[in-house]
Formats: C-alpha cells, structure tokens, sequence
C-alpha cells in the first residue's frame, strides 16, 4: 500500500486518522482514512489524473470538493453494484471500496483516444449534427466508433442486489441545505415548536463551515455546526437528515428527497434500503443551499492541478490533504488571501496571489504586508503541463481580460480559481421564483417578490459568515411565526469570524489570444471558443446555445460552468446578463438513481397482477400467460408434444365438436339497481332496454359522445330493478367511471346505483355442442331445455353444488353457458365442472381459441372498436333504436359520420395455404415496394382450424360493397404478403342456428 | 403532485384522482342542436391561462365526480364543490 504523500502530518477534522481504510483505484492499491471521500484519499496519495474528459479525451483531475465536480468522475463498485459517473467528491471511502476511472482505452495514462484532441480543430461545436446527420448511412457506420470513445462509464449489466424505499412525510417546515444558515433557521423555527425537517446531501452539517477555517462564539465552525445538530436532533419536533438531498420543488409545497443510507458502507446492512426516496409535503421551506464557486476560464485549464479555490481549501480543512506542493492562486475576489494564509500554515508554497483586481483590497494589503507576493491586476493566461500542471502563465490584464503585458511563468503544481460564486438558487427556480442579476456579486440571485419560499445565506448572496446565521435565524423565526408559533422575535445571533470576499468583478474568461482550448464546461468539453462559434452560428439564445454546444448538460448540469458560459453569450451579444437570462432549473437538483425513484415497486409490485380464482390451476396446467386489463389470463395450455398452434386449434375443435371450458372472470361486471336503472340503460345503449323482461338478457352497445363505438357487453335483467351489465375486461374501470359521472353530473335525478363487482364473481363459460348435456349433469336442479333456458335466458340454482347465477349466451357461436359464482367458490366450480366435463370430452381453452372462435363469428373486440368505429362502420346500425336518445347518439348523423369513404368491418379470407401477415395493410397490387393506396388494414387475424384457412377481420373503405374482391394482404415491415379475398365478417353459421339449437 | 381538497374526502394526493375535462354543460336535448353547437359542445375547449373550472374523479376514493376551480398557471385552488355546485354537507350523505 502507499503512504499517503500529501496528506498533513495533523489536521483534517472530518477524518479519523485512528482508522486507516484501504481501497484500489484502477490498478493501485491505495490508502485513506475513515471521513475520506474518494476525491480526498486520491489527492492525499498524490493521484492527479483521475479520468480523460467526455470528447477530447484530455487527461482531467480533480476540480471540486462536492456536488458541483464535473471531471472526477468513477465507476464505483463491482458486479451488480457497480455504478458508473459517481463523483469522487461525494462518494465516501468504506474498505475495499473498488473506484475505476472512465472514459480512456485502453489505459488512463495512454489513450488513443486522445488522438481525438489533436485533431480536435475538426471537432468543433456542432460536429455531430453538421457530419452526420446530413448522411444518416455515415452515422451508421460512425455511430459505434463513437459511442466507444465518447460516454460517460457502463452500468452493470446484472439485476439490483439493494432494495429501495420510498417514504411520505409532512412538516410545518423544510430546510435544505445545513450550512450555517440552514442551521440557524432550523435551530430558531425548531425552538419555537414548529415541527421542522433539515436535510443536507453531506455526511456532516456545516456546509462551508467544513471547507474553511472559522471562528464562531469561540470555537471551530465544524464544531458548532456540530453542536448544533445535537441541539436539533434533540428537539422532538425536528428531524435532521444527512446524506440527503432536497432534489425537487413541485406543485402544493411538495418536495422529494433523495436520503443515501448505504452508499458508504463496506458491508450495507441487508436489513435497511440503500436509498431512500422521501416525498414530503411542507407548510413552508427555506433554501439554505449555499453557493457554488466558479473559475475563470484560462488557456488549458482544464490540466489537473487547476482546482476551484474553495476545493483547495477544503480539502486541507476537512481532510488534511494538500492539493500541491507549491501554488499560484487566481481570483477576482479576497478569498485567496484567506486561502493564502491557511495553504502556508499547512506548508504549503504560495507562490503568487494574482488578483484580477487593479485595485488593491484591504485583505491584499494586509497579505502584502505579511510577506505575500501579490500581483494585482493580473491574471493566470495559461496552464503549462499534460498529465498535471508544471507553471502557471501570468500576465497583467486590461479591464475586458484581454492580456495586456509580458507574460511570466511561475513554477507550480496547483492553481488555484476562483471566479466569484453562483448562489446555489436551483430549488428557488425550480419552484418558480424568479432571478436578478447582482452586478457587485456578478451573480444571479433569488428574486423574492412573488417567490413562495425564501432563500438564505450564500443561496440568497449572503457571504458573509455573520449576516448568514443572522438572516438564517431571522427568517426560520418569522416562519415559525407564520404558521402559529411563538419565535423570539430578536433570536440571539451567535458571532462569527469575518471571511470578506470584498467586491467580486466579473471576470468569465481570460482572453490570451492563443489557440490553446480554455474551458468552461468540463464536463462536456465546452471552450470559450465554442461559445463564440454558436453565436456565430445564430445560436444566440441560452437554450440554442446550451443543445448546440451541450454547455451545461451531464452529470453536474453545469454547476460550475453554465453562468459563466451564459455570460460570455451576453458578451457575445452585448448585452446585459438578465436580458441573456437563464436556461431552466429542473429537477433533480443532482443525479439519483431510478432505483430510488422506483422504491419498492418492482416486479409484482411494480406491476400488480389480477388473479382469478382458478389462476393455480391455469398455471399448474400449462397456462402460457397474457396481460388483459391487469389480469393475468390463459393464452393457451400449453402440452406436451403439441405446438402452440397445434394445441390452440385442439382448443378450438373441442369447442366446435365437444365442449370447452374457459375462465372469463375478468370480464368487467357493475351491479346496477334503482327505479331508474332500465331508463338508465336505455339512455347509455343504443339498443333498447326497458322492454326487457326480468330473467332475460340482451347484447348492449354504448358509445362515446362523439358516436364512436366506447364498450359493449351482454346484461341480464335479474329483476325489475336490478341488473347485471358486463363489460369488456379492459374497459371494466372507465366504463363504470363513465356511468358514475352520468348519473352524478349530467342526469342527477336519476335513482340508479352502480357497484362494481368484478371481483366478487368467478365466471366459467362452457361451449359447445356437448354444453347443455354437461349443464345438466351439473346442475340437476335446472331445467336446462331450451324452452326453460332460451338464448339470453338466466336461471339461478345449484352448479356443481354451488350456488350460481347461469347466462346462456355465446361468444364462440356454439351453445353456451357463463356460470357465475361466488368468487370463493370458483376453484369448487371449476374443479366440478372438470369433474363432470370427463364424460363430455370437455378441454380448456385460452384467450387464443377464444380468440379464433369470435373471429370466425366476425365479433367485435377493441382491435375492430379501435375508438374510430361507429355502430355503421361495425354493422351495427340496425341496432340503434329509433325510439329514442341515447349517448353518442346526435354524433351519429354528422356529416363526417355519415359521409360515404368510411372504413367498415368485413371478413378476409386468405387462398389456400396462405397465411395473412399481422397488422397487414390490404391493396390491389402484390408488389410490396409498389406505392400504392392502401383500401384497410387488417385488426384480428388467426388460423381457423375449423375452415382449414387463415382468415381475419378487417377495416376496409366501404368494404361491405367489396365482398367477393381478390386483394392482397401486404406487410412491407415484414416482408410478408397474401393473396385474400373480401367476405362478409361472419364466416361460420351466420344464420346463428347453432348457438340457438 | 397536486393535493387536491376532494369535497368528501378532503385533501389528497393527485395520484388518488382521475382528470375528467372542463366542467362544460352537456345540452339537455342533444338531438335538438345543430351540428354546430353539438360539435363545439364535443371538441371546442377554452385553454385559459388562469382559472380553470374543471371536473375530477375520486377513483381511488369515494368514486364522486366533484368540480374543481384551478389556475392552470400557479395551480392554486380556488374551490372545490359538487357537480351542483353545492358543498358536500358537513356531516356526510
């Protein structure tokens, strides 16, 4: 293992040096300590060069310390828990914990794909869209080069071992971000009683506190960041959450977090969720989100060693890692001068200040004075170095960044940046407040007119330590206040240390006048000359020119670099920032994995299956399942030595010859009673219904308003009042929504009730010539001539013992009965009618057979009422009653309803051993690469077992004149075509003779 | 996710809910208007930018159909009452 060269010899408050962690990056084995994150244990053994970047493939470090990084990007774990485009600055080290770069090949020292850099003048902004979508055949052939090279890590190609959950929670008020603000606001709302949630996405409260080195009533900023979290946690009115991130604002004060419970353990507990989605619902939040600090675009600097200032800080702070041996330090604002000062004491070797400023601060005075060499009005032009930074170029600037003197090199490994800071104002964006533009802080902050939560601290500009935990305290007690509690109304402020950062001027990008790329997306390797070249381009709006040039995209969504690129469009455009505006701030505020957002809904959860009462059975029987509605249904059973056809045709003859048994349970059924319940019925079908006598049932169509075919379904008459109406198995839930918003909003006054009871029955139907000898073996007690129990007739008495409501009606064209029972009784049911079935060569059959016999009768299912077809275009029209109105009925004689050119339902028979391809479109010429007008297109198709010929329903213009017509059924996807013929729809006993017998 | 105040229910999530349309008037007697005013009854919708006046359904609730006024813009809700326009009665059916 390696020792850990850059780390101090003391020092680091957020690790414990007592407990020595090891952990391989690629090929090495390394060494770091327990409150590392990845980024500081690299840093701390001298690992600079951690990845190549997104297209150029340029060597690239580490540049931040947090959420905001966008080059040290790794794989993280193995197996099935690896996890691709893990930043390194938020990914805490655990044992063995296995990091591997991305992104290079073959190697991260020598990658070929660099070579892309070379030649990257022709790889400009744009390159994509201007190669390769101008010949779609080249992108083909491009396409997998450069999906290799380019991308961003592979994710495991193995099942999630983790679970995850989701949990709902509500609260006076939500705080994101605990940095000192967020913590003030939380320690005075939480004082006042008000039931209070803080969640920040670090192992540990503080924010900024933990970065830098300051005082607060006396002790250590981490320490009474600390000593306030037990204040809180203490409080039972509060609850603090670490590790979790407020990621979106939403509509009625709704806010989802994402809470990382295993993520940094070694061994996660099998018991607890690795991730936890938190949905909440607050009175009230406040942003406490912080500020997230930007560089200053230079000549190279992207090298490693060109870190963000506050980073550099950090990492000595929080970890006791110097970043370098021997620094310059570049900014336009006084931080560095408190950089300088902490980077020395670890021992570090400051080697410059260089100050953008011409004028000279006070803190730059007072770093003079201590022996600092500080060059004012100055900037930091180009990096010198490949694999890591070797100097720093420096030159003296004129008041647009142009270079304006001689420039020098100062030997260094590290610079350090800092361009000013952008309040973090996601959350504010995202929940609709508005942006101004600070000129003396050259960024946008909340605008809090109109803005339904507030912002504190460095999220509303505050960089001062001091007015942060005032405004944070001041603003957590007035929203205790507002919603009922009593607040101090002067809460005692404790005092801070002064950290100024004096005036920060607006400096984006140092104009060196090289040909050297400065970047200002890392992530997606946008320069400044990308910017200019969209413009250029006519790009010249935020949202062209963050898809064109892909500035702002990624794993960080631009949170370094997207003001800065927007702002070097304003240049372009000369124009003030707000009129250059922003992109959009969506959700979510950092990546999360959909794992976190699915929770525990996966598998059978994820997708909740409807079982019948027979479902063992079906499966213990072969049942090859489909979905309908939700419901898990027999396709088929399949056997032994048999093909799915060869078997689905067994199914279909036991039904034409013998008898069959099928589940139809799923079939929506709504009990309907009331006074009303038959005019009721005669308002919703178009056929008639109050001149049904009790114990007797009809075939109903409803239509939708606009006279298209909505659902149909036979009902029965139990009495006078109460009946039994069936619906399609997908349509069972709207159609009784449908009926509910009838009799509730347009027809009030009706005294009709609706109960779904779908799930209350179990339904069996058995068809076939054998059906009625196998009802009577059943059920001894009913009459079952066809005198007693015509077509549509009901009786009610023992099935197998059973207590059952039985319709005779049929689906498939054969005598047929539906026995419904109670749905606890159904596998008594469906075992005796297998019982008494032996005797009457009875099969079961599936959803397939079923399907086939209703084809080969020309029913309608929702393939032929697709939600275009009216009862004409179905031939139906006969069965709309002319005594009367119903819904959809007005729609019936509109012009275009009416209008000759409609598609109609017919049959489609195919020649002799010809097979009718699916989805087929139907024409008069063969030629499958012809252009030609489609006459229909084909909606259900099978094999009939029973006519020895594939045959099919079709939508065909005006098709009932063309009976008899020779087409040709064509699929030019499939590459499949057949010679048909035109028919009516019915194409077995059309006079209905069978199922009447 | 929007907390929708159901009239019987009181506030609950939107995902309890189904979206139903416009709260639009069907004609009491549809086949005495003309094929104008029962198309514009069919297809024709305001799609205002403020105040809406809507109809949702409680499906995964007490299955009532309620109207619900909504600002289409912000998502503040203004009202929520039956299809009558009555508000549910304090004490239940």
């Amino acid at each position: 293992m390696s020792r850990q060269v850059w780390r101090t010899d003391a020092g680091g408050h957020g690790i414990d040096r007592g407990r020595a962690i090891s952990f391989n990056f690629n090929e090495y084995r390394l060494a770091g300590y327990a409150g590392d994150t990845v980024a500081s244990a690299l840093l701390a053994n001298g690992v600079r060069l951690v990845g190549r970047s997104f297209k150029y493939h340029r060597p690239r470090g580490i540049f931040g310390i947090g959420a905001e990084e966008p080059n040290a990007l790794l794989q993280i774990g193995q197996g099935a828990r690896r996890e691709p485009n893990t930043k390194a600055t938020v990914q805490e080290l655990y044992d063995g914990l296995v990091a591997a770069s991305q992104n290079h090949w073959p190697s991260l020292s020598y990658d070929l794909g660099a070579l892309v850099g070379v030649a990257s003048p022709l790889f400009p902004a744009g390159f994509y869209y201007k190669t390769f979508i101008a010949s779609p055949k080249r992108w083909l052939w491009y396409e997998k080069h450069i999906r290799r090279m380019a991308g961003l890590g592979e994710p495991p190609d193995e099942a999630d071992p983790d679970h995850y959950a989701h949990r709902n929670a509500h609260c006076d008020l939500l705080i994101a971000g605990g940095g000192p603000a967020g913590l003030a606001a939380a320690l005075a709302a939480g004082e006042a009683g008000a039931r209070v949630m803080l969640a920040d996405e670090n192992p540990a409260f503080g924010g900024q506190l933990l970065l830098a080195l300051q005082q607060i009533d006396g002790s250590d900023g981490h320490g009474w960041a600390e000593a306030a979290r037990k204040r809180l946690a203490a409080m039972p009115n509060v609850r603090v959450l670490t590790r979790t991130t407020v990621a979106g604002v939403y509509e009625h004060d709704l806010f989802t977090m994402v809470e990382r419970i295993g993520d940094h353990l070694a061994a996660p507990d099998p018991n607890a969720p690795r991730q936890r989605f938190w949905t909440v619902r607050a009175k009230d939040a406040v942003f406490a989100t912080g500020a997230i600090e930007r560089a200053i675009a230079f000549a190279n600097n992207d090298r490693p060693g060109v870190m963000l200032m506050s980073a550099v800080r950090g990492y000595l702070a929080r970890y006791g890692v110097l970043a370098g041996r021997t620094a310059v330090l570049f900014a336009n604002n006084d931080s560095a001068y408190a950089a300088a000062r902490e980077l020395t004491a670890a021992g570090l070797r400051v080697e410059a200040v260089v100050d953008s400023r011409k004028d000279e601060s006070p803190a730059a005075a007072q770093a003079r004075a201590e022996g600092l060499h500080v060059l004012l009005g100055h900037a930091v032009v180009g990096a010198r170095g490949m694999r890591g930074v070797r100097a720093a170029e420096v030159a003296a600037i004129d008041a647009k960044g142009a270079v304006s003197g001689a420039v020098r090199v100062l030997a260094c490994d590290l610079i350090a940046v800092s361009g000013g800071w952008n309040p973090a104002v996601h959350l504010h964006a995202q929940s609709r407040g508005s942006l101004l533009f600070r000129e003396d802080l050259a960024a946008f902050v909340p605008n809090t007119e109109g803005a339904p939560y507030r912002s504190v601290g460095a999220a509303a500009g505050v960089y001062d330590l001091g007015e942060c935990l005032r405004q944070g305290m001041a603003v957590g007690a007035d929203a205790a206040r507002a919603l009922g509690f009593e607040a101090a109304a002067e809460p005692k402020t404790p005092d801070a240390t002064v950290d100024p950062v004096g005036d920060v001027p607006a400096l984006w990008a140092v104009k060196s006048g090289t040909r050297a790329k400065a970047f200002v997306d890392l992530q997606n390797d946008v320069t400044v000359a990308d910017v200019a070249l969209a413009h250029r381009e006519n790009y010249a709006s935020v949202e062209h020119l963050k898809r064109y040039t892909t500035l702002g995209m990624g794993t960080d969504q631009g949170k370094t670099s997207n003001i800065a690129g927007l702002a070097l469009l304003a240049e372009r455009r000369g124009e003030p920032m707000p009129a250059v505006s922003t992109t959009t701030f969506r959700p979510p505020y950092t990546p999360f994995t959909f794992n976190a957002m699915v929770g525990g809904h996966t598998g059978e959860i994820g997708h909740s299956v409807r079982r019948t009462a027979a479902h063992d059975w079906h499966a213990a029987n072969g049942a090859v399942w489909t979905d309908a509605g939700g419901w898990a249904r027999p396709m088929y059973y399949a056997t032994e030595g048999l093909s799915p056809q060869q078997r689905i045709d067994q199914e279909v003859l036991a039904v034409r010859n013998a008898v069959g048994l099928v589940d139809v349970s799923t079939l929506g059924k709504l009990d309907i009673q009331g006074p009303d319940a038959a005019e009721f019925l005669d308002r919703v079908y178009i056929n008639n219904w109050s001149n049904l006598k009790a114990g007797r049932g009809r075939y109903g169509v409803m239509l939708r308003e606009d006279g298209r075919v909505f659902d149909d379904g036979v009902t029965m008459r139990l009495g006078e009042d109460h009946f039994h109406m069936t619906t399609t198995t997908n349509h069972s839930g709207t159609v009784f929504q449908f009926l509910e918003y009838l009799l509730q909003v347009v027809w009030p006054d009706l005294r009709v009730l609706v109960t779904p009871v779908t799930e209350q029955w179990f339904a069996a139907a058995i068809s076939g010539p054998n059906a009625r000898a196998l009802l009577a073996d059943l059920a001894p007690d009913i009459d079952v001539s066809n005198e007693a129990l015509p077509m549509m007739g009901m009786a009610e008495g023992l099935v197998a013992s059973i207590a059952a409501r039985v319709f005779r009606l049929s689906f498939s064209g054969e005598i047929a009965y539906e026995v419904n029972v109670d749905a606890d009784y159904g596998m008594a049911l469906w075992n005796g009618i297998l019982a008494a079935g032996a005797a009457h060569d009875l099969k079961v059959y599936g959803t397939e057979a079923m399907g086939t016999l209703r084809i080969e009768k020309g029913h309608f299912t929702h393939a032929e009422a697709d939600g275009r077809t009216t009862p004409d275009d179905l031939g139906l029209s006969r069965m709309v009653s002319a005594k009367k109105d119903c819904i959809g009925k007005r729609s019936l004689s509109l012009p275009a309803l009416t209008a000759p050119g409609r598609k109609q339902l017919v049959g489609v028979v195919a020649a002799a051993g010809e097979t009718i391809p699916v989805g087929a479109q139907l024409a008069a010429n063969d030629d499958l690469d012809a252009v030609q007008e489609s006459l229909g297109h084909t909606t259900s198709q099978a094999y009939s077992a029973t006519l020895g010929r594939h045959i099919a329903l079709a939508l065909v213009t005006d098709g009932r004149r063309l009976h008899g017509r020779k087409l040709y059924a064509l699929s030019p996807v499939m590459g499949a075509r057949a010679a048909v013929e035109i028919v009516p729809p019915c194409f077995y006993d059309p006079d209905g003779g069978r199922q009447r017998g | 996710m929007l907390l929708i105040p159901c009239p019987w229910c009181g506030p609950r999530d939107e995902t309890e809910f189904v979206y139903g349309e416009a709260a639009v008037e069907r004609p009491v007697d549809p086949l005495a208007t003309t094929d104008q005013e029962w198309t514009d009854y069919l297809y024709f919708r305001d799609n205002p930018k403020g105040a809406h006046t809507e109809r949702w359904f409680h499906r995964a609730g007490c299955h009532q159909w309620f109207v619900l006024e909504r600002d289409t813009v912000t998502h503040a809700i203004a009202a929520a009452y039956l299809p009558g326009g009555a508000p549910a009665p304090e004490d239940g059916v």
